[in-house]
């Protein structure tokens, strides 16, 4: 249950090897013991995640989750939530590709869509049952600000974001009578193993930055929030530049 | 009891609203969503039983614990308040009380009302009379007399209680399901639903009290005054202490004690009747306050205005009862005044000896950033024997914190001063200590559970309250 000054007893993390899921976790207990689910395909990143947190005096939960297989999923969080409510779930899987095979290779393009878009929706799907059903609860999801105008360099990931955003900010009117909050993050570029050789765009930030601002989002129930915050105005500029402008920006 | 039939042809069940609600404590913090069904009878209660989901049931009364005991995160509550009758009352004729039965769902304001004429008194009285029985049961409420005579389970001759099998079983404090009984006392309603109850009263022969107030410079002049004997004279005693003064002036405090007033006590013009009751509401808050209103500037002002306006020794006042210690009764839904964010109560006790703990935690609050302006001091008398009752021979505090940034590091510095001394929080106050935290404060914790969980083997009653402190498995 989340208590009166908005902390969270249990989390569950989709995305248990993810930067940002994890420096978001460790954000949440912080100040105390949680009991933290992670979901994720097993191997030594999620091993060493669940060290981390045991040594945070946290209790630490294993799933195995591959995100590219939809079907799976529904079963995987009713295994997360089998032992008692879960306060906090975050969404934190992802696959960025490369971006020009992306949109040349079927089978790239296909696993991107898979990952980024159907498994966010299956298990939003999935979660939002089980939180409804428990009357209470927080959502955050990682989208991106590659889906918020989809640009030529990168445009088959941010249309994948794009969906998945699109899909949570309807979720959270569905859940809204539920007691239900949902929380969409949109980060710039983030310095993390997702982009790991690649070179930092301006405005770039690191996953603990972005737990910062997801972990504040959830205790408010703020529903969109952007990290770093500023990118909140950048994008809503970039939205507006007409087409023959913004094809030629250098983005 | 059977209702006058009425002459449309509307079915039992159709007169049973439900819907779905956000519902929180008074502190209006954590809301959460569940069923919520209004009950007028015992037989609506028992089909509420019969058709439990697996997030089970909670009754629910007038709301006033602060925390999440009466609410359910996607389940069922039962408004018992619908359940509100009176069934007799009556005085012994000796003048040595008397006792009541009535339904759950009567606040003790309907009850102290409707005893006075027949020259009653309600034994125990918390610092607001808008509780239900079946709420002042559950959390075994006690009031400014204390020290003299106990908390409410203390006065409960016999209650029905709707177990989760269906049946209702008649419990008393000494008879064959005497456990049942003590851990229904302060169980926060996890072991049964209370329908009715049987409740001893006292004598008085007036509604008012004679009161004496002491305003006192520190915390260790009203420590003196608590423990020179003084408190024996009187069976009401509490005192208001200020949390934003510092140095020589920590923890001073208007302390106020009285008794129950005779007739002949009383100046001539309330002798022609000395029972009334008139408790007028001045005013009923809208909920339009933003939150910030109560913080430590302006509760600094109040407590400065507070201590200076009462009378550095007074004797003697006769005054009723809202006056006396219920205040805030005058002002309806006073917790808006806190705004959106809502606030929380912090109630704990320590053991008599633990005087040093206490005053270091007095001067952690008041040396925090957080201000609170309704503080109460007591000193408790002995306690009872349910496993989960709060009170104990002890001090005990109340504070209320605006919720604000960095509280919650407070409340667990405290938390860990109130446990290393021996001492406990209450739980119709607490709305975010750990699990760990109750366990040690209520050594009796696994044998309420034992007498809870024959009682109750599926899990039907449970609560957020219960699940965030691990009172019931899930």
């Amino acid at each position: 249950m989340i208590d009166a000054v908005g902390n969270p007893q249990s989390i569950l993390l989709l995305g248990g090897t993810s930067d940002i899921g994890l420096a978001t976790v460790e954000r949440f207990a912080s100040d105390r013991p949680m009991r933290v689910i992670l979901a994720g395909r097993p191997g030594p990143r999620l091993d060493a995640a669940k060290a981390r947190l045991e040594q945070r005096r946290c209790t630490v939960q294993l799933l195995d989750f591959d995100a590219r297989k939809p079907d799976t999923h529904a079963d995987v969080i009713a295994k997360a939530f089998a032992d008692g409510d879960v306060d906090v779930t975050i969404l934190a899987f992802g696959v960025l590709g490369d971006a020009e095979q992306a949109w040349t290779d079927s089978d790239l393009a296909i696993e991107l869509a898979e990952v980024n878009y159907v498994a966010p929706v299956a298990c939003g799907v999935a979660l939002a049952r089980q939180l409804k059903a428990q009357g209470h609860g927080a959502l955050a999801v990682l989208s991106s600000v590659a889906g918020e105008r989809v640009r030529r360099s990168n445009f088959v990931y941010g249309s994948t974001k794009a969906g998945m955003d699109g899909f949570f900010s309807g979720l959270t009117e569905a859940l809204r009578p539920s007691g239900v909050h949902v929380t969409i993050v949109r980060p710039g570029f983030v310095k993390s193993k997702m982009t790991e050789g690649m070179q930092a765009a301006p405005l770039s930030v690191t996953p603990e930055q972005v737990a910062e601002i997801t972990v504040d989002a959830v205790r408010k129930h703020k529903e969109l929030v952007w990290a770093p915050a500023p990118m909140r105005a950048v994008m809503s500029v970039l939205r507006h530049v007409p087409r023959p402008i913004f094809r030629r920006l250098p983005l | 009891m059977s209702e006058t039939p009425s002459t449309s042809v509307s079915r039992p069940e159709e007169r049973c609203r439900t819907e779905q609600r956000a519902l929180t404590g008074f502190g209006r913090t954590a809301p959460t969503i569940a069923r919520v069904t209004e009950v007028h009878d015992a037989s609506q209660v028992l089909d509420a039983l019969r058709s439990a989901g697996p997030r089970g049931i909670t009754a629910r009364g007038l709301g006033r614990s602060y925390g999440d005991p009466a609410q359910n995160a996607g389940g069922h509550v039962l408004d018992m308040t619908g359940l509100n009758r009176i069934h007799s009352i009556s005085a012994n004729p000796d003048g040595s009380g008397g006792s009541v039965t009535l339904d759950a769902g009567v606040s003790l304001d309907t009850l102290m009302r409707t005893a006075l004429p027949f020259g009653l008194w309600v034994p125990v009285l918390p610092g607001t009379r808008q509780v239900t029985i079946g709420g002042a049961i559950a959390a075994d409420v006690h009031g400014k007399n204390h020290h003299s005579s106990g908390s409410f389970g203390n006065h409960v001759l016999a209650m029905s209680l709707a177990c989760a099998d269906g049946t209702v079983r008649t419990l008393t404090p000494d008879g064959p399901e005497s456990e049942l009984f003590w851990a229904t006392i302060g169980g926060m309603g996890l072991t049964g639903i209370v329908l009715r109850a049987t409740i001893a009263l006292h004598s008085t022969e007036s509604a008012y009290f004679v009161v004496d107030t002491d305003r006192t410079e520190n915390l260790d002049e009203l420590l003196a005054l608590l423990t020179d004997g003084s408190e024996d004279r009187y069976s009401y005693s509490a005192a208001w202490f200020d949390t934003t003064s510092t140095g020589a002036a920590l923890g001073r405090a208007v302390l106020t004690r009285g008794s129950l007033a005779k007739v002949d006590e009383l100046p001539k013009k309330l002798q022609g009747q000395p029972l009334r009751f008139s408790a007028p509401q001045l005013l009923k808050f809208p909920d339009v306050f933003p939150s910030g209103l109560a913080n430590p500037l302006t509760l600094r002002a109040f407590s400065e205005l507070w201590w200076r306006k009462a009378p550095k020794r007074q004797r003697g006042s006769v005054q009723n009862i809202t006056a006396f210690y219920q205040t805030l009764d005058v002002f309806a839904d006073w917790n808006r005044v806190y705004g959106r964010r809502g606030f929380l109560q912090y109630q704990f006790i320590v053991p008599l000896g633990a005087e040093e703990t206490f005053r270091r935690i007095v001067e952690v609050i008041a040396h925090s950033d957080h201000a609170s302006g309704l503080n109460v001091l007591k000193r408790f008398g002995p306690g009872n024997e349910a496993p989960l009752s709060f009170p104990a021979p002890g001090w005990t505090i109340t504070v209320d914190f605006p919720i604000a940034p960095g509280l919650n590091e407070l409340c667990l510095k405290l938390d860990e001063m109130v446990l290393d001394a021996g001492g406990r929080h209450y739980l119709a106050k607490e709305s975010r200590t750990s699990a760990e935290a109750i366990r040690r404060g209520y050594p009796r914790l696994d044998e309420w559970r034992k007498t809870r969980d024959a009682a109750d083997p599926e899990g039907v009653f449970t609560s957020d309250l219960a699940r965030r402190l691990e009172l019931v498995a899930p």
